[in-house]
C-alpha cells in the first residue's frame, strides 16, 4: 500500500506564551514539533505499511527549518520525506495550503492512502484535509481511529469515531483521512531509524517543481485574510448552591438544561 | 570550540528522555522501595537500539559515538540511577572489553547480543579482599588441556545474577603479581558458576548486586580475553570508560535533583511567597546549577576524548570524581530545599542522595580518582 502522510512543523504551544498586548505570539525561545496529531497519522500509515507492505512517504510545506520535523518522521520509519519550500508558498491560508500539497501529491504520483492528522494544534483549522481531497477529486474521512485493509484494491473499512460511538464505513481506494488518536499513539523512533534519518534525503521541492497556478498560491492565493487577533476575555461567575447534595444536583441539572447544556430528557 | 551537541544527538536525547518518562521513571521509586530488578525496562532498553549506540554495525551497533551513548546514561539516570547503572555496567563493563580486546569469533558470539541488548553483561573484578588493591586477586584460573579452572568468589558485582555474560579477573600465574592476572568470558549457566549473596543496599536499590561463586568452574580456552597476564591492563582500560559511564550517571541524578529542586521552590510557599524568591533558597540553587553544568562538560568532554582517539584515563578521572561529588552535593542540597518533606519517601529527592552516595565509590573511589589524576600531573 502506497502511503503519503502530511504533516507541520508547529510551535509547542504547550510551551507558547500569548503576549497580553499585541495579542500575538512570542515564539522566541519555543521548540518546535512535529504536530501531535500528525504522529498518530504517521502511527497508523506505519502499522498498516508493516503489515500489509508497501511505502510511507511524509510531506510538509513550509520553510527549510522543516526538514527536522520530516527528519523525525524518517526517524520514526518513514520511507520517504519531501518539502514544499518557495517564498511563492508563503503567507497561505488552508485553501492555498491544501491546493500546494495536492499539487505535491500529484507529483509524489500513485498513492492509494492520504493519512493527515485532524487539525494542526497552531491554527486548529482542521480544513487542510478534506480541501485536499476535493483538489484531488478523492472522497474523504475525518476523525479515522482505524483502518482494516481488505484484499488487494478492495475497499477498505474506515472507524470514525464520534461523540456518541463510532461508525464503520467502507471506502475505495484511493482516500483520505484525518486522524486524532491512533493505537497506542506514536512509535519512538530506535537509535538506528535516527541514524538512518539523518543519512536520508529530504527532497526539496520549490514552486518550479510541481504543476501549479501560481496565481492561487501563498497569501496572493488566500480568500483568508486574519484583520486581527485576540484572546477573548475570560468570564467565569461561580455560584454556590446550599443545601444537601441531591438537591444541589437537581438544582445543577435544572440550570444546565436552562443553559442548554445538557437535553431536556437527561 | 563549539559545544552544541549535533540535531541528530539531540532528537537521540529528546528520545530517551520521553522513552525515560514513559518507560523508567513511573516505577523508579517503587522499585526503589522493592529492591526490584527489571529485566522488562532492559529489554526496552534494547528494543530502544540504546545498547547499540557505541558499538560498529557489524556487530549488531549503531555505529555512533561515546558521547552519544553517555547521553543516553545521563537520561536514563535523570529518571532511574539504577536503570542507568545496569544499562552502563553492561556496556562500559563488559561489552567494550570485548570490542577492545576480543577476537572476531568472541565479537560475534559475545558483543553482538550485548550491542543489540538480547543479552545482559557484568563485569568481575573486585573481590572482598581486593577491593581498591585489585591487585590482590584471591580467584585463580589453571590452564587444563583446552580449559581454564576458575575458582574463587567475586563481590559487589553489578548486574550479578541478571548477566548472561561475565569479564572476570583472575590470576593465571600468581608469582607475576598484576601481570598475572587474566581475563575471561563467562556465561551463566556455565557448570561451576553460581551466585551467593544479594547485597542489601542504601541506594540504587532497583539494581542487580551479587556475589558471583566458581567452583571448579570449566571454561574453554577460546573465551580467555586478549593473551594471558592481559587482565590488569584490560581491567583498568575497562575502569577508565566505565568511569565516564559513572560520571553521566551522577550527572543525570544531579540534573533530576536540580529539577525537582527548582519546581518546588517555585511551588512552595512560605511568608506568602515562593520560597524560590528568598535567596537562601534561590542562591542554593544558582550553586547547584553551576555544578551540574560544570559535571557536564567535565563528562562530555572525556566521552568526547574517548571519541577523538586521544588519551582520556585522567579527564574519565576528573570527570567521575568532579560528577560524583556534585551529585552528592546538589542532591544533598534539594533535599534542604524540600525541608522535611525532602526527608519523607513520599518525594522523589532523598532517593537521589542515596543514588548519589555510590557514584563516589564505585569503578575506583574518588580517592582512587585523585590518585589517577595526580599520577597523570605528577608525571
Amino acid at each position: 500500500m502506497k502511503i503519503v502522510v502530511c504533516v507541520k512543523q508547529v510551535p509547542d504551544t504547550t510551551e507558547v506564551k500569548i503576549d497580553p498586548k499585541t495579542n500575538t505570539l512570542m515564539r522566541q525561545g519555543v521548540p518546535s514539533i512535529v504536530n501531535p496529531h500528525d504522529k498518530h497519522a504517521l502511527e497508523m500509515a506505519l502499522s498498516l505499511r508493516d503489515q500489509l507492505g508497501g511505502s510511507v512517504t511524509v510531506l510538509s510545506m513550509g520553510p527549510m527549518q522543516s526538514q527536522e520535523a520530516l527528519r523525525e518522521c524518517l526517524a520514526m520509519g518513514a520511507d520517504h520525506a519531501v518539502l514544499l519550500s518557495d517564498r511563492a508558498f508563503g503567507g497561505a491560508d488552508t485553501l492555498a495550503t491544501s491546493y500546494t500539497l495536492a499539487a505535491g501529491i500529484r507529483k509524489i504520483g500513485e498513492f492509494d492512502l492520504i493519512i493527515c492528522g485532524k487539525q494542526a494544534i497552531d491554527g486548529d483549522t482542521a480544513q487542510v484535509g478534506p480541501e485536499m481531497a476535493e483538489h484531488l477529486g478523492i472522497p474523504h474521512i475525518t476523525y479515522a481511529s482505524q483502518v482494516e485493509a481488505g484484499a488487494d484494491g478492495a475497499p477498505v473499512r474506515v472507524h470514525r469515531d464520534g461523540e456518541e460511538g463510532t461508525e464503520i464505513l467502507e471506502v475505495k481506494l484511493p482516500v483520505l483521512l484525518t486522524v486524532t488518536h491512533y493505537g497506542d499513539g506514536p512509535r519512538l523512533p530506535v537509535v538506528k531509524g535516527i541514524r538512518r534519518a539523518f543519512r536520508a534525503e529530504v527532497d526539496v521541492w520549490s514552486v518550479n517543481d510541481v504543476e501549479v497556478d501560481r496565481n492561487v498560491l501563498g497569501l496572493k492565493g488566500s480568500p483568508t485574510q486574519v484583520r486581527r487577533i485576540f484572546s477573548p476575555d475570560k468570564r467565569c461567575g461561580c455560584e454556590m448552591i446550599p443545601g444537601d447534595a441531591c438537591a444541589a444536583a437537581s438544582v445543577v441539572a435544572t440550570k444546565l438544561r436552562e443553559l442548554r447544556i445538557i437535553g431536556v430528557g437527561s | 570550540m563549539d559545544f552544541k551537541l549535533t540535531a541528530e544527538q539531540e532528537m537521540l536525547r529528546k528520545t530517551v528522555q520521553e522513552f525515560a518518562a514513559k518507560e523508567v521513571a513511573p516505577t523508579a521509586a517503587q522499585r526503589d522501595e522493592d529492591e526490584q530488578f527489571s529485566r522488562d525496562i532492559y529489554n526496552k532498553v534494547g528494543a530502544l537500539g540504546l545498547t547499540g549506540i557505541p558499538f560498529p554495525e557489524e556487530y549488531g551497533g549503531a555505529g555512533w559515538d561515546n558521547l552519544t551513548y553517555i547521553i543516553a546514561v545521563e537520561e536514563l539516570s535523570r529518571a532511574c540511577a539504577s536503570t542507568g547503572i545496569t544499562f552502563s555496567a553492561s556496556i562500559s563493563l563488559a561489552a567494550w572489553p570485548i570490542l577492545a580486546y576480543g577476537t572476531p569469533e568472541q565479537k560475534k558470539q559475545f558483543l553482538t547480543p550485548l550491542a543489540d541488548g538480547s543479552k545482559l553483561g557484568a563485569f568481575g573484578l573486585t573481590e572482598s579482599g581486593a577491593g581498591t588493591d585489585a591487585a590482590a586477586q584471591q580467584t585463580i584460573a589453571t590452564a587444563d588441556g583446552d580449559n581454564y579452572i576458575l575458582n574463587g568468589v567475586k563481590t559487589f558485582i553489578t548486574n550479578g545474577g541478571e548477566a548472561e555474560i561475565y569479564v572476570i579477573m583472575a590470576m593465571t600465574d600468581r608469582s607475576k603479581g598484576t601481570r598475572g592476572i587474566s581475563a575471561f568470558i563467562v556465561e551463566k549457566d556455565t557448570p561451576g558458576f553460581t551466585f551467593g549473596a544479594v547485597e542489601r543496599k542504601m541506594g540504587i536499590r532497583a539494581s542487580a548486586t551479587q556475589e558471583l561463586i566458581f567452583r571448579d568452574c570449566r571454561i574453554p580456552k577460546t573465551n580467555l580475553l586478549g593473551r594471558e597476564g592481559d587482565g590488569f591492563k584490560i581491567a583498568m582500560a575497562t575502569l577508565d570508560g566505565g568511569r565516564i559511564g559513572v560520571a553521566a550517571q551522577a550527572l543525570g541524578i544531579a540534573q533530576r535533583a536540580l529539577d525537582e529542586a527548582v519546581k518546588y521552590a517555585k511551588e512552595r510557599r512560605q511568608f506568602g511567597k515562593p520560597i524560590s524568591s528568598f535567596q537562601g533558597i534561590s542562591f542554593m540553587l544558582a550553586d547547584m546549577a553551576t555544578q551540574v553544568e560544570a559535571a557536564r562538560l567535565l563528562t562530555y568532554r572525556a566521552a568526547y576524548q574517548k571519541d577523538q582517539g586521544q588519551p582520556y584515563s585522567k579527564e574519565a578521572a576528573m570527570a567521575k570524581m568532579f560528577a560524583s561529588d556534585a551529585a552528592m552535593q546538589v542532591t544533598t542540597n534539594a533535599v534542604q530545599v524540600f525541608g522535611g518533606y525532602g526527608y519523607s519517601r513520599e518525594y522523589p529527592v532523598e532517593r537521589l542522595m542515596r543514588d548519589a552516595k555510590i557514584t563516589q565509590i564505585y569503578e575506583g573511589t574518588n580517592q582512587v580518582q585523585q590518585m589517577v589524576v595526580s599520577a597523570a600531573i605528577l608525571r
